[in-house]
Parts: structure tokens; C-alpha cells; sequence
């Protein structure tokens, strides 16, 4: 019997960018996986956590183990809500086994295809030069590839499955993995910083002549396309999961 | 106190300057990078490193006794002071002792923030900055803008316009070795005229009671042996257990911090030469209060190379003069608030929570973890800001409440769609200054699935 997946989808991407979450759930069902959409899911806390305000983020930090604990999986297409509650949710569930089990089968989109269902490669073609944005969550946070900070043999499973299909090109980075600026609401509370940092990223794609720039995460893009259509750059933004859903 | 995203606008405003400032600091991250990927055991080092220093800060009392007896034996004179001003009382009291008006000073960021040199301005002594680069911040009466290149956020023509005014140097001139010359000028004749020197300290050593001073210039070097009276200033976390331990740091730390194998000058003092006297003065000034938090015990951890600044995206962006802080960046943003919380209050939030300084860090520090628990510090305490404080309130409420939100969200697909530009992008948007919103989809995720897939 195929194990039965929960899908995450975080409340932006459900509000904002549906489209995310069809094509999460496609690739994820193409490969064979039995997935279910919980209902009343809102939202993992991470706007309150980032802000400081923990009392409230321990009330949906509790409905999240209601809602998701009696799946083999849980599966979302953002690092950073991925992050939220493998590594910032402890301080609400200290002894519960229940939790320990939840954050170990919690996983990100791209870490699930490719670590657990060892998806490596997808036969599709995306004939396009394509710009991977390093989420810095799912960089430094869950380690799903390499950081350029640290020292040792570089990893990561989503430039190998992106660089399997055929015609991508991948762009060459001035800075592989600097932070686009969004950081949650720090995009609002210090957007000068933010901007020319989000300005910034978009330039060096620019440069390296990405057309199509992806990320893992949404909220990332959210702040880069932001700049990218303010500044009618010729740069198309898409979700990972955009992409691959189009190479099956 | 301005707030950090107040000054950080500002000096974002000068793109150019800010660009600028930008490649300075990511050109030494860069060749931070090239000089790690040389050591084979980089990360087995910061962990030992970081081992070390834990270890050193959860036994501290002992090892600084043990300091203490050890640098006594050799004739180094030990004192204590609680904070800035018993640690400005001794140097001074020390300074009029030996009736010394002049005095020489090797960087020393335990000096700035004990705003040493304002103080003995006020008592008469002079007293002169030998590092080029805190020389020139010193001109201009302002502070250092970063821990270890003072000056990093000046031009060379702005430098060359200062140095006009003040040592004389042709008008216009830029170029760096021609003021590098008139500054070492100047420099010497007060090195000659001087009858103190005073430096800070990188490392002291339990075990042997010596301690070690790195520089790139050799000036601690140059105003401790031309004087009878060395006065050595250090925080009580500087502090590392066995002369063995040594070999970790001092590879380290000129890697992390401008990408050299090893400073120019690392120098060793054990005690005063024949006839001289050589003092050490242990400040805690809220150290050990930190020591006692399990939250942020592991900032002590650090060694001052500045690689968390280097790399900080938003340190790059908005220079160290808008973090109002002795120490800037990552490290200052948790130091600073652990001194005064509500001056401090906005520099935890200049951060993106990229966490490029925690893996930078060459003692493992988790640095913007700590920041990430200094909001929540700020939080209890009150300071953080009522706007914040309700929207996350109402924001958690909404999330409660899955029926409420999906109806908001539906209002407000139904609405945004078809309102005029000025009601969206307006001042009260900061979102949308320089982005756009996302574009608003005709349905959920959550509608698109009722739709199309549940009945399947």
C-alpha cells in the first residue's frame, strides 16, 4: 500500500499561489503517492515565531499535530515552513512523542522526491536557462544542499534532478547562495535593506542570463518577482514544483 | 536611539555608496572563503575551536583565577573591574601615577566600547589611535564602523580629504600608498613622544599568564616596547584555557577575518621587560551576567574576527554606523540588547534569519538562532513595538480559525482585484515601494481542490 502523504500547503501559497500546490500534489501523485489534503490546515506560525510572539504561535503549532500527526508523511513545497516546524516548534511539545514523530516524517517537497521516493532524475524537457535561488532555509536550515560557508564536498539533490532534464542550463552565479531579502516581515520592517538585497539577487541572475529563476520556497519568489515586474526585467519566476510538473 | 531600519534607509539611499560598501565587505568574505577551502580540517577546527571557548566560558571563575595567579608569577599586574567606568578608573589611575599625559593605543574594541579615549580626552592625556584605520575614524571623532577595518566604509579620496586637513598631505591626493606614508609619519612622532602604551588583548592564556595581541601593522608592538608602561585591556571571555589551544584560534581567526593565513604579527607577552611594568585590567561589564544565560552563554564564544559582519547580507547593505553599537552586525545585534535591551530594541529585527553568519562563524556560534530568541526576549519584555504586537495577535486568531480564514481570503480575492492602484500602492505599503504584489489568483489552492479533485 502506498503511504499515505499529508500535504502541507502553507497559507500563502494556498491564497496566493494555487498553482504551487496543484503542481506539488500532481508530481506527487504521478510518482505514485497517496495524497491527502487536510481542510482545516492554516498556517505553521512562522510570521508570529519570526516576530518574537511564541504565545501565538503555540495555539496552530498544536492544531499542526492535530491535523497532520496520523499521516506516514507530511509533505510541503516550502523550506522555510518545513524548517519552522522541525526546528522551532520544540519549545511547545518537550516530551512528546507524538511531536518526535511528526518532525522526522515532516519533510520538504524536493527532499521528499528525491531522498525518499530517490527520485533523481525526470525524463521531461524544459529547454530554458534556469536560475536556482538557494532559499537560505532550506540551505542553512535542512541542509538539503550545500552552503558556500562551509567547507567540504558540495551537495544538493535539486541541482542534480534539475540538471537531469533535458535542456535545462544552469546559471552561473556571481554569489551561488546569498539571501534574496525577503525574511518574512523583516521584507516590511526594513525594505530598504530588503529591496536592494531582493534588487541585487535579481541582477546577478540578470547577469548570469537566467530565464526561468526557481526557488523551493514561494516567499522567496514572492519578493524576487516583486522586483523583477516593478522593474519589467525579462526574467519568469516559477516554483520547483512548476517546473518539474511540466517535465513528467 | 534610531532605529536600525531608520539608519539603514538612509545609507541605502546612496546606492552607489551602499553598492560600494557591499563588494568591499563580500570581496574579504570572498577571500575568506579561498583561504578555509585551504585547511583540509576547517570545520574539524571550528569545532574544536568552539569546544574550546564553550568550555572555557562554563568554567570561567577557575580559569581566570588561574590566569591571574600564573600572570602575577611573571610579574604582570592583575585588576579587576566590574564595568566601564571602575575599567576607566584604572587605566587612568595607572596613567597619573606615572604622570603620563601621552599615551599610544593598538585597536582595541574593549576600549571603544568603554569609551576610554572620550574619558582620558577629558582628563588631559592625549591619546592617539595607532591602527591605521581607527586612526583615521579617530579624526574624525567618530567611532569604528566595523571591528576590524575601522575605516571600511571610507573612500581612499575621502581619507585623502581628511588627511589634507588634518597631517597636511596635498590637496586631492588619493593614492593609498602616499597616505599610507604620511600617516606612518605621523604615527611615528607620536610613538616617539608617547609614555604609555596601551592595547587590547585577542588571547590570554590560563595556563601560562601570558597573552597574545594580533595586528597586521605592528603598531601594539611599536607602542609597548618604546614605553616602560604596557596596559593591556580585555573582556574576561578573551580568555582560553592552555597555550595549546593557541594553534586553533590564531589559525582561524585571520582566515575568518580578512582571509590571511596568519596576522602579520602575532605577539606574545609574558610579562614586563627590566624595569618596566606591565598591567592587565579583566573587565566583565555584563559578561558574566550573559555567562549565566543558556540562552545566550555561546555569544562569549566569540572572537572578534568579524566574518559574521562580512558576510551579513544586511550589514553589507546598511554599514556599521546604523546598528548605534560598539560591536555591529550578528554578533552586536545579540551583545547589544544583552546590555540594554530597549536602546537595542530593533537590531535583533535587522536580520533576515539567512544564517550565513552561523555557518561562517569559526567558533560555531548560532548566531541568528540567538537573534531569532532575542525577539522573543524583546517580546516578553514589552519592547516590542504595539503594531507588531496586534497584527501577530490578530494574525494568530485568524489562523485559529480555519473558517475565518478562508473567508478572508475569499473577500479579499474578490475585492484587491478590482481596486484602483493608489488604494494598493500607497505609503501605507511597504511591501509595495519598490515591488509589486503578487498577483492576486481567482481561486485557492483549497478552492481548486474542492473543484477539481475531491470528488475524484
Amino acid at each position: 500500500m502506498a503511504p499515505k502523504v499529508g500535504l502541507f500547503i502553507p497559507c500563502y501559497i494556498d491564497q496566493l499561489y494555487p498553482q504551487v500546490g496543484i503542481a506539488t500534489l500532481k508530481v506527487l501523485e504521478h510518482f505514485g503517492v497517496d495524497v491527502e489534503y487536510p481542510e482545516t490546515q492554516t498556517c505553521c506560525g512562522q510570521p508570529m515565531a519570526n516576530t518574537g510572539c511564541t504565545n501565538e504561535v503555540e495555539p496552530l503549532a498544536k492544531r499542526f499535530l492535530e491535523i497532520f500527526k496520523g499521516y506516514d508523511a507530511v509533505v510541503c513545497p516550502s523550506g522555510s515552513c518545513v524548517s519552522m516546524v522541525k526546528h522551532h516548534y520544540d519549545e511547545y511539545f518537550s516530551g512528546n512523542a507524538e511531536f518526535d514523530a511528526l518532525k522526522a516524517k515532516t519533510y520538504e517537497f524536493c527532499d521528499y522526491l528525491t531522498n525518499v521516493l530517490e527520485i533523481k532524475t525526470l525524463s521531461g524537457r524544459f529547454p530554458h536557462k534556469v536560475g536556482l535561488h538557494q532559499s537560505c532555509h532550506g540551505l542553512r536550515e535542512l541542509r538539503l544542499a550545500s552552503s558556500s560557508e562551509v567547507m567540504g564536498p558540495p551537495f544538493g539533490n535539486v541541482r542534480v534532478l534539475l540538471e537531469s532534464i533535458e535542456g535545462v542550463e544552469l546559471s552561473q552565479l556571481q554569489r551561488p547562495d546569498e539571501c534574496c531579502g525577503f525574511g518574512g516581515t523583516f521584507a516590511v520592517a526594513e525594505e530598504a535593506v530588503s529591496c536592494m538585497m531582493g534588487e541585487d539577487r535579481v541582477h546577478d541572475h540578470e547577469q548570469a542570463g537566467t530565464e526561468v529563476l526557481t526557488a523551493l520556497d514561494m516567499s522567496c519568489l514572492m519578493h524576487l518577482d516583486g522586483i523583477i515586474r516593478r522593474q519589467k526585467k525579462p526574467i519568469r519566476v516559477m516554483h520547483i514544483s512548476e517546473i518539474l510538473v511540466e517535465c513528467l | 536611539m534610531p532605529s536600525h531600519p531608520k539608519l539603514a534607509a538612509e545609507f541605502v539611499k546612496n546606492k552607489e555608496r551602499a553598492h560600494w560598501h557591499d563588494q568591499a565587505l563580500w570581496f574579504v568574505r570572498s577571500k575568506r572563503d579561498k583561504a578555509a577551502q585551504q585547511i583540509p580540517e576547517w570545520e574539524l577546527l571550528r569545532e574544536q575551536a568552539s569546544k574550546i571557548k564553550s568550555y572555557t566560558v562554563s568554567h570561567l571563575p577557575d580559569l581566570l583565577e588561574e590566569f591571574e595567579r600564573n600572570a602575577t608569577a611573571r610579574g604582570v599586574q592583575v585588576h579587576w573591574a566590574r564595568n566601564a567606568t571602575e575599567h576607566n578608573e584604572i587605566v587612568h589611575g595607572l596613567l597619573k601615577k606615572h604622570n603620563v599625559t601621552r599615551v599610544v593605543k593598538s585597536k582595541s574594541m574593549l576600549t571603544e566600547e568603554c569609551h576610554l579615549n572620550p574619558y582620558l580626552e577629558r582628563h588631559g592625556i592625549e591619546i592617539i589611535d595607532t591602527d591605521l584605520g581607527e586612526r583615521i575614524v579617530q579624526m574624525q571623532h567618530m567611532p569604528p564602523s566595523h571591528i576590524v577595518m575601522p575605516a571600511i566604509h571610507m573612500k581612499k579620496e575621502e581619507i585623502g580629504e581628511l588627511f589634507h586637513e588634518q597631517l597636511g598631505t596635498e590637496k586631492g591626493a588619493t593614492d593609498p600608498q602616499y597616505l599610507t606614508e604620511a600617516a606612518r609619519q605621523h604615527l611615528r612622532q607620536k610613538f616617539i613622544e608617547a609614555e604609555a602604551g596601551i592595547t587590547g588583548v585577542n588571547f590570554a592564556i590560563a595556563e601560562t599568564g601570558g597573552f597574545v595581541v594580533c595586528t597586521n601593522e605592528g603598531n601594539a608592538d611599536l607602542g609597548t616596547s618604546l614605553n616602560k608602561l604596557h596596559i593591556a585591556c580585555m573582556g574576561i571571555e578573551k580568555l582560553i584555557p592552555r597555550a595549546g589551544d593557541l594553534s586553533v584560534f590564531l589559525r582561524l581567526l585571520a582566515r575568518s577575518a580578512t582571509g590571511q593565513p596568519i596576522t602579520t604579527y602575532s605577539s606574545h607577552f609574558h610579562g614586563p621587560a627590566p624595569g618596566a611594568e606591565m598591567h592587565i585590567v579583566l573587565l566583565d561589564n555584563g559578561r558574566s551576567e550573559i555567562s549565566g544565560s543558556d540562552e545566550f552563554r555561546r555569544s562569549l564564544n566569540c572572537i572578534r574576527c568579524a566574518a559574521c559582519m562580512n558576510t551579513c547580507p544586511v550589514y553589507r547593505r546598511s554599514g556599521g554606523y546604523s546598528y548605534s553599537n560598539t560591536v555591529p552586525g550578528p554578533i552586536g545585534s545579540i551583545l547589544g540588547p544583552a546590555k540594554d535591551p530597549k536602546a537595542n530594541s530593533t537590531l535583533p529585527f535587522a536580520c533576515s534569519l539567512c544564517g550565513s553568519c552561523t555557518d561562517v562563524c569559526p567558533v560555531k556560534i548560532d548566531l541568528h538562532h540567538q537573534l531569532l530568541t532575542w525577539r522573543k526576549e524583546l517580546r516578553v519584555k514589552g519592547l516590542l513595538p504595539f503594531s507588531k504586537r496586534l497584527s501577530m495577535k490578530m494574525m494568530s486568531w485568524m489562523m485559529q480559525a480555519p473558517g475565518m480564514y478562508r473567508f478572508v481570503g475569499k473577500m479579499a480575492r474578490s475585492i484587491v482585484p478590482y481596486l484602483p492602484r493608489f488604494m494598493l500602492y500607497n505609503r501605507l505599503n511597504d511591501w509595495g515601494k519598490q515591488r509589486e504584489l503578487p498577483i492576486i489568483p481567482k481561486q485557492s489552492f483549497r478552492e481548486w481542490m474542492k473543484q477539481n479533485h475531491d470528488d475524484k
